[in-house]
This record gives structure tokens, sequence and C-alpha cells, in this order.
């Protein structure tokens, strides 16, 4: 069932692209996201948490996370509905998602380390 | 890639992943790549660096992609920096806020390498087109200054030669862009020695230069000629040789010239595929077309020109009008010519002749022409001579070898008579005379009076009775034509004697012709003041010149010139 969450073909492009600097690619998206997932949670007003969701869906779907992506994208929407309801519970979604794709891009880490 | 030129490209992304994904991918396609991860830091990166290209990301903290592109923009002025917005934007209203901060393409995320490579290959083929324009813009900017200058430089030279003329004289108006000269027109006037007004409107084909080039030895053939007293047969036969030894074959000269005679009050003319001019009568209210009835000058070898012109009557207040086919090759919107209909009804509603210019201006403005520049007329008026004062002749020879006592006989026989016209020459020896400068006008209009009578009542034994109408006038010049054509026999001679007298000295010139004479006693009865001078000139050489006399039953003529000391 990893498809739903990651675009596997995607990452072989990933790789074959950055070479040697995909596992730095890697870490970078996932720290990159932990800093969003803080600007989400923390956002005060549906002008921020719309910014923030577009751009982690830009670099969700750049990094092959197709799940994150969506969710994003729907978060943005509510934001711009101001769909105060659907947001908190978009927030906990992309918040979990997150939670699935993080060991799988550390494994995939290993995966290019190891090769 | 081949053909493909290292860029260098600015990338500008908050997202470190996707910052770090584009500038893999930009790099491996060969290129160098700058980074930004803010608009603010964009913004610096291009003014330091001047990259060939952007990608942009919209959505930046600190300045948003938009306004960092409209500054971008701003700061690349004319040179095309291409934008392409990096964007997850889905909605249209988005995008077109892209393009109107001056973005010029776009690129989805996720990332496609193919696409990008393409599109920074079509953005660098726009870049470089518009870099090309502006170079070419630029060097046909400077090449236009430098055309321009060259024109100046050719009119300033041209406008000394042109306006060697009369074309000031108070019977001339004239309308003509001050740069008229490169469209092929020209306009040129000057006055015979006899105090005569020749005029010439010439249209050259083609524009710029080239037109303008063989301006310059027409005019010095035309203001040499007339200076010297040549009419307008030698003066066209010489203009026509120069312009076809000189003129490529694609390149003539559409011409008309008129030679107006204020004191024989006629019009001669030529007209060599120039439009209808038209010679107004006032009295009558009519124009007369003056059609052109000749190639133009620079087609004919000089064996097939016709010089042969047309003379008309005119009385004081008459005008001549002529202009170039700018003004009836005016088009309106919709590729219409103004035509010669139009200008004819201009005519017809004219009422004060001294306002047809402006209407006939103001009916092309009306018509909805563009204003052309090639428009030239010119109106000449026949005054009374006494109203128009021939400018003084300029010698720059000190006097000193003036010859004083002398004389000398030319006999001038029918082949000579068909074709040359002595009187230049014979002018030219009698001016080293100093003492006949001062009355040079009055000398070549009695010698001209003298050699036409001898030639054409003499010699031709045409009758001058038939000038008394417009009709009669035409019809005398067409059978002067003829009979010249098919002169065998006769001369013309004409004796000058130079003598001292005292501190100044006497010409005294005598003309005898092969003709058949006149009734002397009867035409002499005439009262002296008639008011057209047609027939024998005989009133005007009484007048002019001194002692005037006839014998011989009228076929031999004497008279006489005297001035005193030179001060």
């Amino acid at each position: 069932m990893a498809d739903i969450h990651l675009d596997r073909d995607l990452l072989t492009m990933l790789q074959e692209v950055m070479g040697n600097e995909y596992p730095v690619l890697l870490d970078t998206f996932l720290s990159d996201s932990e800093e969003r997932l803080c600007v989400l949670r923390k956002a005060e007003d549906a002008v921020q948490l719309m910014n923030a969701a577009h751009s982690f869906k830009g670099s969700s779907s750049n990094m092959g996370a197709a799940r994150l992506a969506e969710l994003c994208h729907e978060l943005e929407q509510c934001a711009k509905e101001r769909k105060l309801a659907d947001i908190e519970k978009l927030v906990k979604k992309i918040d979990s998602e997150f939670a699935i794709i993080r060991p799988l891009y550390e494994a995939e880490r290993q995966r290019s380390l190891s090769e | 890639m081949p053909s493909l030129e290292s860029l260098t490209i600015l990338i500008a992304e908050d997202s470190a992943a996707d910052r770090m994904l584009l500038s893999h991918i930009v790099r491996r396609q060969g290129h160098e790549v700058l980074t930004a991860a803010n608009g603010v830091e964009a913004v610096e990166s291009f003014l330091q660096q001047r990259p060939h290209l952007v990608l942009m990301d919209a959505m930046m903290p600190v300045m948003d992609g938009f306004e960092a592109a409209r500054q971008i923009k701003l700061l690349a002025g004319e040179t095309l920096v291409p934008i392409i917005f990096l964007t997850s934007l889905s909605e249209s209203e988005a995008l077109a806020r892209c393009l109107e901060a001056g973005g010029d393409d776009f690129l989805a995320k996720p990332y496609n390498p193919v696409i990008l490579a393409a599109k920074i290959k079509a953005m660098d083929r726009l870049r470089r087109l518009q870099a090309t324009v502006l170079q070419q813009r630029d060097l046909i900017a400077k090449h236009h200054e430098y055309l321009l200058n060259e024109q100046r430089v050719a009119k300033a030279v041209f406008d000394k030669v042109a306006h060697s003329g009369c074309l000031s004289a108070p019977n001339i108006r004239y309308l003509q862009s001050p740069y008229a000269l490169f469209n092929g027109d020209l306009l040129l006037a000057a006055f015979t020695p006899a105090g005569d007004m020749h005029v010439l409107l010439g249209d050259f084909t083609g524009h710029g230069l080239p037109a303008a080039v063989g301006a310059m030895p027409l005019a010095e053939v035309f203001y040499g000629m007339t200076a010297k007293g040549y009419g307008l047969p030698e003066t066209l036969r010489e203009m026509n040789a120069k312009l076809k030894r000189i003129l490529p074959v694609d390149m003539f000269c559409c011409a008309t010239l008129l030679c107006l005679s204020f004191q024989r009050r006629s019009v001669e003319v030529w007209n060599g595929g120039m439009p209808d001019g038209y010679l107004h009568t006032i009295a009558t209210d009519e124009r007369k077309p003056l059609t052109a009835r000749h190639l133009p000058l620079g087609v004919l070898s000089p064996q097939t020109f016709d010089d042969r012109t047309e003379v008309f009557p005119m009385a004081v207040g008459d005008r001549v009008f002529l202009l170039s086919d700018g003004v009836i090759d005016t088009c309106d919107g919709d590729e219409q010519l103004f035509g010669v209909e139009r200008l004819h009804q201009v005519f017809a509603a004219n009422r004060q002749p001294d306002s047809l210019f402006e209407e006939i201006e103001r009916a092309l403005r009306d018509f909805g022409g563009e204003a052309r520049d090639d428009v030239s007329m010119v109106e000449v008026s026949l005054l009374e001579a006494a109203q128009l004062s021939p400018p003084a002749l300029v010698y720059s020879d000190s006097g000193q070898s003036c010859p004083l006592d002398w004389s000398a006989s030319f006999e001038f026989r029918a082949a000579t008579l068909k074709r040359f016209n002595p009187l230049p020459y014979l002018l030219q020896l009698l001016l080293e005379v100093h003492g006949l400068r001062a009355q040079s006008s009055a000398l070549y209009s009695v010698l001209a009076e003298l050699y036409s009578n001898a030639l054409e009542h003499g010699v031709l034994g045409l009758d001058s009775s038939l000038k008394r109408d417009a009709a009669g006038f035409a019809r005398y010049y067409l059978q002067r034509n003829e009979r010249l054509d098919a002169l065998q026999n006769g001369y013309v001679r004409v004796h000058l004697q130079v003598m001292p007298e005292g501190k100044g000295g006497c010409l005294i010139v005598g003309v005898e012709d092969s003709g058949s004479g006149f009734d002397v006693a009867r035409v002499l009865e005439r009262p002296l003041d008639g008011v057209r001078l047609s027939g024998r000139g005989i009133n005007l050489i009484r007048q002019l010149g001194r002692n005037a006399s006839w014998s011989d039953e009228g076929r031999s003529a004497r008279v006489e010139f005297f001035w005193e000391a030179l001060a």
C-alpha cells in the first residue's frame, strides 16, 4: 500500500538527478517539512495557513509525497474558503501522514546509502 | 544538448529541498546556478550577477515572487530576462498574476527535467531574439542617423546650388517639402541674359540619395546654359545627354521646362513625363493643360531626343501652374488616388488665384491622404517686364585684356540654322567688351529679336500676323518647326563691329537674311507702344538699341550700342 504515500517512479528519477546528493535531498526534505508542520500548527490567520499549505504542497509533490501533497491541497482550499472545522481535521491528517512517510523516506535514504 | 550555450540561471525558491533539487537539474543541463531563498535575495542577486534567466517561486517570505519579478523586469530594462514561475498554482487568476508581474512562462511542480530543459531552451531563444532585435534596432538607428547626416550635408550643398537661381523672384510661388530633393523632386528657376525666366520642375525616379544625385548635374546644366543665353531646346538636349550618360538605365527625370518671356508675353513649354501643367488665362478663367509630349530626360539617346517646345501667349497676370505626381497620386485610406478629376474640382472652386495652393493642400488633407513629402507645386505669373529685376551678372576678369577695336562676320547656313543657336556664343564674345556688360540684357534681347526675325520671317518666311490670337500662336510655332525641319537653303549673317570712341565705345550690329524682306515703312508706322509686343519685335529693337534701321527691303537690319567711359 506504500504507493498511496510515495511515488516510487518519481523517487527513482530524483535519485538519478541527484546522484550522490540524493540522501542529502531526502534529509533536507524531512527537516524542511518539520518546519512547515510547525508553521501549519501555529498559523494565526487563513492567509498564512493558505500560503504555508501551498508551499508544502509544492515541495511534497516535488518529492513524490503524493498523499501529503493531496492533503496540503485540500488544506489550501479550506483555508481559502475559511472552513475552520475542516482545517483542524486536515492539519491532524497531515501530521499523521507525515508520521507515516517519515520512516518511509528514512528507509529510502538507508537503501540508497547502502547501494 | 548541442548548440545550447551555458546560461547563468537564478533560482529563487524558499523551500530548501525544492531549491536543491532544481539547482541539480539545472546544473546537470549545463548551466551556472545562482540561488535565492526569497524575493529580496533574488533582486539582490540579479543586481550583482545579472543572470540570463530566472526561475521564480511565487510564494516566498520577505518578498514574494510577484514583486521580485516586477523589480527584476524593471532593472533589466530593454534586455529580455525571461522569468519562469515555479508554481503549483492552478487557478487561472493566480496564473494571470504571474503574467502581470512580468512572468514569461510557468513550470508546474513536481518538476519534470525534460520539460524544464525545453522551457529554458525556448526562453533562451526568445532572449537571443530580443537581443538581436535590440542590436539591429540600434544599428538601424545608427545607420539612420548616418543617413540623415549625409542628407543634411547633401542638402546643404545642393541648396547652395539650387538657391543660386531666382526662386525668390516676386512672380514665383512654390511649395516643396524641405527634403523634397530626396524624393527626387527638383525645382529650379533662373533668368536668361535677356531677362526671360527659365523654370524647371523635375521628378527623378526613386527615392533617397539615388534620386538626389542626378539633381546636381541637372542644376548645373540648367543654370550654366540659362545664364549663357541658351534657349530651352539646347538646354534640354544638353540635360538629356548628360543624364543619359551618367544615370543608370532605370533612372531618369520627368521634367517640365518653361521659358517665360516677359517682353514677348509668351511661355515656351516642354513637358517630358510630368503630370499636366496648366496655363491659367485670368481674363477667360480658362486653364489650358500643358500635357507631356515627350519621354523624360535621360531616356532617349541624343540622336532620338525630341527638343520641340510649344509656345503660348500670356497676358500680364496669367499664371502657369506646375505640380509633381505626389499631388495626384496621394492615396486615401482605401488606396484611392486623389486624381486629376479632384484637382480640376479644386480649380473650378477656386476664386482667389492666390489661395490655390492652400486649397489644393486642404483638398489633399480632406481627401484623407497621408501627408506626403513629395508634393511639389509651383506657380509662375507673368508680370510687366519692368516689375522684375534680373540680378546683375558678376564677372571675375580684370578688364585688362578687353578687346576694343575689331569686327567679325558670321554666316549661318541652313544645316546650322536647323540645330544651332549662335546667340550664346555671340553674346559671350561681345561681353568680353567691358563697356557692353552693363547693357547685356538689352544687347541680348536685341540680338535675340534680330536673329529670330531673320530666321523666322526672313529665312523661314513665317507670317507674324498669325500670332494675333492664341490658336494662331500655336499654328505659328508649329509651322516654324516644320519649316525648320525641311530647310535646305538660306542663311543668316551677323556682322559685329566694335570701335573705341573717346573714352567709351560703340558696337554696330548688322543682321542680314536670305528671305524676301518686308515693307519697312509700313511696319515702322505703327505706334511705338504696342501693348502686345508680338510681330516682328521691331518696337523692342527700337526701344532697346540706338539708331535701328532697315535696308535692302527689310533683309538687312542695323542697330548701335554706345557706352561711356567706365568708372
